[in-house]
């Protein structure tokens, strides 16, 4: 692998166990990805550990949620291998997928949550449509999960009626109904404001360790994510620039890696899209 | 342009026509050729049968009435002078039987609850809804697109009887309250003019292709929209134009192969 690897010592952190001794739930081998000409990746290989939170970190427009629908198999790589708990995503027929992703979940950036239905029946969706439990039953599970968000006093109510905060807590609600082992997190904290932003990263490491939860974070809210992620991957460039424990990132020397931790606008990643030059457009003259 | 720039284009848009119906017809074959779900199915057909039905109730009743009423009016105005305003029945309702009933529903149906159609699973594309229907394991086709379709091919036929009854007692408010017509003439003529499979049969079987047409298309883009405004605007036009366009074309067909003799 061409990337910058920092996990050579976990112990800083004060973790029980090393992430190389954790058993991965998804391996991602030699991934090259593109839309029409444009490369997104290009030879991206990762692990990510069993119940660990995983950040996926990067600048905007890499590609990390991308990385997140090539994982659930809602977009075909163009080569390399992308495995959940051992089972080729890409090698799986249709009734194979669907039952690896009831294993699986996914809080969309927008919450995605259905606009004719209100908070509780959207979270009692997948249990009456992949179990055949009583409604008394589902009743229950539903107001448990609600209280884990603390948004059983929002049951009755409609997406439209809630914030922003408030609707991606009710999908996360959602998204643990079925208890998956893998839940996919796309940009979590985008556009909350700060309270909003601090429930949510409880939530997300509370809910994965009581659950013994995957879980995979896709953000580019640095400090968020380095608050709750045991292991973090950085994207850049197409690839893996570094990966390692929050602290290890911290601690990196790595240009590109500091720019981005440092939210520093300009530097190794250019603050300039790829343009003409300024001095002859404005002239006039072509390059 | 150049030349070979124009045939490029011009074979661009042939592949992109034929891959556009490869798509359409795999995605009504994935939303319908599948085993129904009875319990969890049928709910869902029955509040799309009023959403798209019920709630397209209106506007067709009130057309099919003012429709009705203004043929019955010219009518008589012709035949009034040839003596034989009596046949004003059996005229009002079989243009309303062979054509306006079928065409003008699938029409209004098109423009009412087609473009609403489109727009609202184009706007849960771009909310993201159908994928996250995909993450949880449930087909989007069966939960979304079948019975969106099962409910436009159910409806619209009953809207179009709806449309022609409708219009038949606007024709006879017209003819016989207003103008004096004879009430027992004008439903006398109108029952021995009308046959059941030449008039009625047609128009249900009319009325059945704009159903699946109209219903295809509305669903077709939406599943397929570019997910942003503009996308979603310019998809709920192209439902509209093309469900219309298709619409009067095979009705043309339609007629031809029912009429043509």
């Amino acid at each position: 692998m061409s990337h910058q690897s920092l996990s050579h010592d976990n112990q800083a952190k004060g973790e029980t166990e090393p992430m190389e001794h954790v058993q991965p739930l998804v391996e991602i081998s030699h991934l090259a990805f593109s839309r029409g000409s444009h490369v997104i990746y290009d030879d991206v290989s990762l692990t990510i550990p069993r119940g660990k939170v995983t950040a996926i970190m990067g600048p905007s427009g890499i590609g990390k949620t991308t990385l997140l629908k090539l994982i659930g198999g809602q977009l075909r790589p163009d080569s390399g291998i992308i495995k959940v708990d051992g089972i080729d995503v890409h090698k799986c027929n249709r009734s194979e997928l669907f039952a690896l992703r009831k294993r699986m979940s996914m809080l969309f950036q927008s919450g995605a949550l259905f606009t004719d239905m209100n908070v509780f029946d959207n979270v009692a969706f997948a249990l009456r449509e992949h179990s055949d439990l009583p409604e008394a039953i589902i009743r229950r599970i539903v107001l448990m999960k609600l209280e884990a968000v603390g948004l059983r006093g929002a049951a009755q109510m409609m997406p439209s009626e809630l914030s922003g905060g408030m609707q991606r807590r009710a999908a996360l609600a959602r998204a643990i109904a079925l208890e998956p082992e893998l839940v996919l997190y796309d940009e979590p904290f985008a556009g909350q404001d700060p309270i909003s932003m601090g429930v949510l990263v409880k939530l997300i490491r509370e809910l994965s360790d009581a659950l013994s939860l995957t879980s995979v974070v896709v953000s580019h809210d640095v400090q968020e994510v380095l608050g709750i992620a045991d292991y973090v991957y950085v994207l850049a460039d197409k690839k893996v620039i570094a990966h390692g424990t929050p602290a290890e990132l911290k601690a990196a020397d790595n240009p590109k890696l500091k720019q981005f931790i440092g939210g520093e606008p300009d530097g190794p990643v250019p603050f300039h899209f790829p343009a003409q030059d300024y001095q002859k457009e404005m002239l006039g003259e072509r390059d | 342009m150049s030349v070979i720039d124009q045939i490029a284009r011009l074979g661009r848009g042939a592949i992109d026509s034929v891959t556009g119906l490869g798509r359409a017809g795999l995605m009504l074959w994935g939303a319908i050729a599948k085993v129904p779900r009875v319990r969890k199915g049928t709910p869902l057909l029955i509040r799309q049968l009023y959403v798209i039905g019920v709630q397209s109730m209106v506007i067709i009743l009130v057309s099919g009435l003012f429709i009705g009423m203004v043929l019955a009016l010219q009518g008589y105005n012709i035949l009034v002078g040839f003596g034989t305003e009596d046949s004003l029945g059996p005229m009002v309702a079989l243009s309303l039987l062979r054509e306006l009933g079928p065409v003008v529903t699938a029409l209004l149906f098109a423009g009412r609850a087609g473009s609403a159609l489109t727009a609202e699973i184009g706007l849960m594309k771009s909310t993201e809804q159908l994928s996250s229907l995909e993450m949880m394991a449930i087909d989007p086709l069966r939960q979304v697109i079948a019975p969106r379709f099962w409910a436009g091919v159910i409806s619209l036929p009953l809207l179009a009887l709806m449309f022609t009854a409708v219009g038949i007692y606007g024709g006879h408010l017209v003819g016989v309250e207003w103008k004096g017509i004879d009430s027992g003439s004008f439903w006398s003529i109108l029952q021995a003019s009308v046959e059941w499979r030449q008039d009625i049969v047609n128009c249900l079987i009319k009325s059945l292709v704009f159903a699946v047409v109209v219903t295809w298309i509305a669903l077709y883009r939406g599943y397929h929209v570019i997910p942003n405004p503009e996308g979603i605007s310019r998809a709920t036009t192209q439902t509209v134009v093309q469900s219309s366009l298709a619409v009067l074309a095979l009705d043309f067909l339609l007629t031809a192969m029912m009429f043509g003799r």
